[in-house]
């Protein structure tokens, strides 16, 4: 667009309304921040559940559908909601730009890594295999 | 040619150490901080779970450092951690709605996040630990 035309920017960007994207990180906090209210609680249950369980029992317990399906939800909003926050205190405290962009590039796949691990646990566990 | 103009020492905006230490101040800063431990914390809950589905012998390695001193301080930083980050997600949910910023709202909002967070915290290790048997 630059140079290409004489109208300011502000005539040109004036009556198009709000750039109708951008808060996407902000609300995805706030979403999974929503999510994670009940799902917290319910994983700090199952996790007392299985306290002084054996093995075997703990198997049971993380294996059966509904723990299951819980637990999937609450690693799933937990881990988005872990990127979404690492970010935030990134992009604030680290200034030096090659470092930054190496810790976002980190904490977004370590945020996945931890997401798939715990899910295929779960799943494992699950369907027994 | 004009001359280049010296570096002017113009103030910086106003930072941490200007502000009078407030306890708001100091539940605002607790709060990232809690979010942060239990973003670590969370590396405790893949090892416990991928240990599960590994089978008895890892599970085994999981129970035994959870039951070590240094494995039950761990676990209650991060337990306290987590409870107190979700209490205050509620207090910023809450501000969020536009509510909650008058002065002694706020002073009691932080009070009730932190004494909140402390009270669920020793309630879930008394029920963990004591009725349900897992400090023994």
């Amino acid at each position: 667009m630059k140079g290409t035309s004489i109208r300011s920017p502000l005539a040109q960007a004036r009556g198009l309304g709000a750039a109708k994207t951008g808060i996407d990180h902000w609300w995805e906090q706030r979403l999974t921040s929503i999510a994670l209210l009940p799902l917290t609680f319910a994983a700090i249950v199952i996790v007392m559940s299985t306290v002084g369980r054996n093995h075997a029992a703990v198997v049971q317990i993380l294996g059966s559908p509904f723990v299951a399906v819980i637990m999937l939800l609450f690693i799933f909003a937990t881990t988005f909601h872990m990127k979404l926050g690492a970010q935030s205190v990134i992009e604030d405290y680290i200034h030096s730009k090659p470092v930054k962009t190496a810790m976002l590039i980190g904490n977004s796949f370590l945020c996945i890594i931890v997401w798939l691990a715990c899910t295929f646990a779960i799943l494992k566990l699950s369907f027994g295999v | 040619m004009a001359e280049q103009p010296a570096q002017v020492e113009r103030p910086l905006s106003p930072h941490l150490q200007i502000y009078r230490l407030t306890f708001t101040f100091l539940m605002s800063g607790f709060h990232r901080v809690t979010g942060v431990v239990t973003y670590l914390g969370f590396f405790l809950v893949a090892w416990w779970l991928l240990a599960v589905a590994a089978g008895p012998n890892a599970y085994a390695w999981v129970q035994w450092f959870f039951g070590t001193w240094l494995g039950r301080l761990v676990l209650f930083g991060f337990s306290w951690g987590l409870i107190h980050h979700s209490l205050g997600g509620i207090r910023h949910l809450i501000w969020d709605t536009g509510r909650g910023f008058e002065p002694h709202e706020r002073e009691w909002l932080a009070r009730a996040t932190l004494i909140g967070s402390i009270s669920l915290t020793l309630l879930a290790w008394i029920i963990g630990g004591f009725v349900m048997g897992g400090l023994r």
